[in-house]
């Protein structure tokens, strides 16, 4: 019975993860392509998606290469991009199943995107099955990672026009999933709103003009939540 | 080969913030304003990753097509589109713009 039901979990992980994979597609071949054009060995290439595993870093890694920067100044960046993971697992660790042991926790931390974390935030279950997170990471790692290829070794052949139309999918994928909520509840409305404008501020603003954009997002992100924790205080209205 | 300590040291630094939260705040319980917080944390995280970056997703000086990819997109999922439907039609939308400029 328990073995159904985990199995059942995991392909609604992996169901609920293909507008991930979709969206994963474009942007993998795009690295690929990239990272080929800049001389990176196919291997490396490879090895990046398979080890890295982040879409953003993996690019910021490829283009600092090719400006010649240091590994430690290249490290360092790519710890500075992903701080922002920090916030979503601590919000994900409250929403993951009790008895889910350390092991199991450190192997689906593997497979926590931008991405995986807010297609799973968002599913409305209280508490989530590690089956169900399985599934999800199993979809879109295997996207990022098929897609990388195709870029390295296909993607030739796909038209600019193309390649560059697909680079909204992920956004569109946001948009998707966000908007349902906004139309549903105040706090969510309000919230969105003020890290888009926050966000904006940082990015937009001259006297913001040194703050990275993993920084903008990591700062907006936390300041949008605390307002919004402030004025929507627990047991007010349901989220 | 030095490049793949360069990869292995990436991954590293990667995982790491992935990882911690999620092992060592397993049956901790929070206060109830930080509970709100991490509640709150996935929708503004949206909001300051779709905003302004979506600008740019479609290429350097394609704005235009990134707006419209956006426009179809916000009204798919205003009408409670299927999430995949919401992701082809913000790249269909795009692609239409894309070709037409």
């Amino acid at each position: 019975m328990n073995h159904i039901t985990n199995r059942l979990q995991f392909w609604a992980g992996m169901k609920v993860g293909v507008p991930v994979a979709v969206g994963y597609i474009p942007i993998a071949i795009a690295f690929g392509l990239l990272a080929r054009a800049a001389g990176i060995p196919n291997s490396i290439t490879i090895l990046m998606s398979f080890l890295i595993y982040a879409g953003a870093s993996q690019f910021i890694g490829v283009n600092l290469l090719v400006l010649g920067a240091s590994y430690s100044e290249i490290i360092l960046a790519t710890f500075i991009l992903n701080l922002r993971h920090f916030l979503m697992t601590t919000a994900l660790s409250q929403k993951l199943e009790d008895q889910v042991s350390k092991t199991w926790r450190s192997l689906l931390a593997f497979g926590i995107t931008d991405e995986t974390f807010t297609v799973s935030a968002l599913q409305n279950e209280k508490k989530m099955s590690k089956y169900f997170i399985l599934g999800l990471n199993t979809i879109a790692f295997s996207s990022w990672n098929i897609g990388t290829w195709l870029g390295l070794f296909f993607a030739l052949s796909i038209p600019d026009v193309v390649k560059a139309s697909m680079g909204i999918a992920l956004y569109a994928m946001f948009i998707g999933l966000l908007i349902p909520d906004m139309k549903k509840s105040r706090p969510v409305l309000v919230i969105s709103c003020l890290a888009i404008v926050t966000n904006s501020l940082f990015s937009w603003l001259p006297i913001f003009a040194d703050l990275s954009n993993g920084w903008s997002i990591i700062l907006a992100t936390i300041i949008s939540a605390t307002i919004g924790a402030y004025i929507y205080p627990e047991g007010e209205e349901e989220v | 080969m030095t490049l793949v300590y360069l990869v292995i040291a990436m991954a590293i630094v990667t995982y790491i913030p992935r990882m911690l939260p999620l092992v060592l705040l397993q049956n901790v319980s929070l206060p109830s304003c930080v509970n709100r917080f991490m509640e709150f944390i996935p929708y503004a995280a949206l909001g300051a990753l779709i905003f302004p970056g979506v600008l740019h997703s479609t290429g350097d000086n394609h704005l235009e097509s990134a707006i419209m990819g956006c426009i179809v997109a916000i009204l798919l999922a205003l009408f409670r589109c299927n999430l995949i439907l919401v992701v082809l039609g913000g790249i269909t939308g795009a692609f239409i713009v894309n070709v037409l400029i």
